[in-house]
């Protein structure tokens, strides 16, 4: 038992640190400073994308075959660690981190040769369509119907929280094929090209306060659009077992590096806002003591995460923990904005809708408060989808219940 | 990075709960806490000489196991489970811990005797005028005729009534001395009484206490930082002791909640308390981890050392507080009756929220550690 990195794990680190230096340029950061959700406009993502790619690192989790770096599960940690502790973008998941799981588990040959590539290249970009108007939480409940007609599904329907669909050339849908069936079997697992006439796209801005085009969620409505059945995934009637396993990695983040990101932003902060009473806001005791429960709490997942990826490598883990990672990781996230919106006191309040205007070379906006202040507020609002998405943290509570109820959960 | 433990210290922990499961039922216990004495010498000798675990983080060359900070967790761990009072974190923990780190020719001379149970210690270092801060210290100890006289009093010493020496802290010199005393020493002073959590603890007064200069530990005036290491090394072994039994009560949580019925079905089927069991899991499991990782941390620079000990005193305080006072609550009202072990666990979690600093003492510490100066 030790924490220490081997040689060679230090040489990965020092590597990856070298490559970000070089890699995450200027533009890119000056777009991150500025983001409202992690996230950078259509042209930053895809430019830092395809970095990762020509590296060899867009897709950390995928095997050697396809493009993968063939990486231990320390040296992912290494990865996520220091690219978050750098600040950098997220990738977006949809297609590297979700949908080419399952083309690589359930895909045909022709599939995987056709999609593979260009989703770790980002020559495509993905959006998932899964909830609907009508299901949330119950995704078995989903309605958007596909009737075959002769080589085609012909789909009619809705989706929503459709991440950047306004940025993908593809959707991965659930439909329903077969009405009769229980919930559950009835479902089958297509891909679209967002092209198809019929498939049209309803902005929801969310209350971080896009810019029209830069929103992060959108309405999606389908009118009979016709999806060659060569575009399915696997067998008609078993989408809900391939939507399942997909589960497993859409709940596989490291939240630690993030987190201590966020500290990280809140000390500066603390730094540069005065107190009341006069002095700077980093020796008010009343926020150095909120700073240490909060802090006490990132230490405590970041050490359950260090355990975890240990005991993936030593092929012991415990399924059950993704469930905890997403509970108390993105209540941290959340409790960290909230924080950090106190710390701003009345600078919280000025807005910047358009944030990315300088660095695009748009009409400059006003902006009366300091760097260290911008996006803060905006990125609370985006926060609030943390507890929401990818399973609401009540049903994240449910499968950890199931988990300690169970046998393996009693172990004195 | 590696978490797994090692097929011996695998064998440590099942050696242990072995022995407990066979010699330390609760009823065993409950009756040994009540009568006079409060603890069970032949439960030590066994440890000492059926298990030789008293030189579980022990050099070998001083019949020790070679072993160090994460054997000590394993063996608290285990005996936070059985709610064990016999002083482990006094006598190998602490006045071990003491012993190792200040080396020389009292430990090779002391650590055998530790080892062997022939020593029982107790760490003697708080008083009643400070709260948590080991620096602050009024007893004095003065050089004279080659020794040191000891005058002060020393409060709240944890199983003081059980211990053959005392490891003393006093102002000399320039600073902070550490001494081990004889506890039939004359002119001290001892009025013993039961703590909370069923343990035994003593009050001390020293008047003209002569100790032999060959007594003290580290240099003259500068224990400082020995005794905040091996009180952070305490604080590790108590965090661990808690996880032991923040496992055991959320066990039995569990087990109750899924036989004891209301409105006609299991506590467990309902989702509030499903929910409920679900953050104990969590808070515990986290604890768990982060108190592996200071226990990791404990050789790095006083620093990433003191700060990862009092994140993981904060945490696991919280932790114990919310999982013992959830257990109880969903317990009803066998929860707050001592027939049922689960009370004590949560005395005893009580218990060391309140031992070498409080969540709110590490609290601030964690922040001044690392909100210095960017």
């Amino acid at each position: 038992m030790n924490l220490d990195y081997t040689p060679d794990e230090l040489a990965f680190r020092d590597e990856v640190r070298a490559w970000i230096k070089q890699a995450y340029d200027a533009e890119l950061k000056q777009l991150m400073s500025q983001s409202k959700n992690g996230y950078l406009d259509k042209a930053g993502q895809v430019k830092w994308q395809k970095k990762l790619a020509a590296k060899g690192w867009a897709a950390p989790g995928w095997p050697v075959q396809y493009g993968g770096p063939d990486w231990t599960p320390t040296q992912r940690y290494i990865f996520q660690s220091e690219t978050a502790a750098a600040g950098c973008p997220i990738v977006s998941p949809m297609g590297i981190a979700m949908v080419a799981y399952v083309i690589m588990e359930y895909g045909s040959e022709v599939q995987k040769q056709r999609f593979l590539p260009k989703i770790l290249n980002t020559d495509e970009c993905w959006c998932q369509g899964y909830s609907e108007p009508g299901s949330g939480s119950d995704l078995a409940s989903l309605q958007m119907s596909a009737v075959r007609d002769g080589d085609h599904y012909v789909l009619n329907g809705s989706k929503i929280w459709t991440t950047h669909a306004q940025w993908a050339d593809w959707i991965f849908c659930l439909v329903r094929t077969n009405r009769e069936a229980k919930a559950q079997s009835g479902i089958t697992f297509l891909l679209a090209d967002m092209r198809t006439p019929g498939i049209s796209i309803r902005p929801l801005p969310s209350l971080d306060g896009p810019i029209d085009g830069e929103q992060e969620v959108n309405q999606l409505f389908f009118e009979n659009v016709r999806v060659p059945v060569e575009n399915r995934i696997g067998e008609e009637g078993l989408g809900w077992t391939y939507a399942k396993y997909l589960l497993q990695f859409e709940r596989g983040t490291a939240y630690g590096s993030l987190l201590r990101y966020l500290l990280a932003k809140i000390r500066r902060i603390a730094r540069e806002q005065p107190a009341n009473g006069g002095g700077l806001l980093i020796d008010d005791p009343d926020f150095r003591r909120r700073y240490a429960e909060l802090a006490v709490r990132v230490e405590a997942v970041d050490a359950a995460e260090l355990r975890f990826f240990s005991s993936v490598e030593s092929g012991t883990a415990i399924g059950a923990m993704s469930s905890m990672f997403k509970l108390v990781g993105t209540e941290l996230q959340q409790a960290l904005s909230e924080f950090a919106v106190e710390a701003l006191g009345p600078d919280a309040l000025p807005f910047v809708q358009d944030s990315f205007a300088e660095v695009r070379g748009r009409a400059p906006p006003v902006r009366p408060v300091p760097d260290h202040a911008a996006a803060v507020t905006p990125l609370y609002f985006n926060y609030r989808k943390t507890s929401i998405y990818a399973g609401t943290n009540e049903i994240q509570r449910n499968l950890l219940a199931r988990h300690v109820l169970s046998a393996a959960g009693v172990r004195g | 990075m590696d978490f797994d433990y090692s097929v011996e210290q695998n064998l440590l922990r099942d050696t242990l709960a072995s022995y407990l499961a066979d010699h330390y039922d609760f009823e065993t216990r409950r009756a040994a806490v009540a009568a006079p004495a409060g603890w069970r010498p032949k439960v030590w000798v066994d440890l000492a000489e059926r298990l030789n675990l008293l030189g579980a983080p022990f050099p070998e060359e001083l019949g020790g196991l070679g072993g160090g900070a994460v054997e000590n967790g394993i063996v608290m761990e285990e005996l936070g489970k059985a709610l064990v009072v016999e002083p482990y974190l006094g006598t190998v923990v602490i006045g071990g811990g003491l012993l190792k780190q200040a080396g020389g020719a009292l430990a090779a001379q002391w650590l055998p005797r530790v080892i062997a149970g022939d020593v029982v210690l107790a760490f003697a270092g708080a008083e009643r005028q400070v709260r948590y801060d080991l620096g602050q210290v009024a007893t004095t100890a003065t050089l004279r005729d080659g020794g040191y006289v000891l005058d002060g009093r020393k409060a709240g010493v944890t199983g003081g009534p059980w211990a053959s020496h005392l490891l003393v802290t006093a102002r000399s010199g320039a600073g902070l001395s550490l001494l081990l005393v004889d506890a039939q020493a004359q002119g001290l002073t001892r009025s013993d009484y039961p703590t909370i959590d069923g343990g035994r603890a003593s009050d001390l007064v020293f008047e003209q206490v002569l100790v032999p200069a060959d007594r003290l530990l580290g240099a003259e005036g500068g224990a400082l930082p020995l005794v905040e290491r091996v009180a952070d090394e305490a604080v590790c072994a108590l965090c661990a002791e808690a996880v032991g039994a923040m496992r055991r009560m959320l066990a039995e949580t569990v087990i109750y909640a899924s036989q004891r019925k209301q409105f006609g079905a299991p506590l467990a089927s309902f989702q509030v308390l499903q929910h409920r069991m679900a953050d104990m899991y969590t808070a515990l499991e986290q604890s768990a981890a982060l108190t592996l990782v200071a226990t990791m941390k404990l050789d790095r620079p006083a620093a990433e050392r003191a700060l990862a000990a009092s994140a993981a005193k904060a945490q696991v305080d919280k932790a114990a507080k919310f999982v013992g006072e959830s257990a109880v609550q969903i317990h009803g009202g066998m929860g707050i009756t001592e027939e049922l072990s689960l009370g004590h666990y949560f005395r005893r979690c009580t218990a060391i929220a309140a031992q070498f600093g409080n969540a709110d003492f590490h609290l601030r510490r964690y922040a001044d550690l690392s909100l210095a100066a960017a």
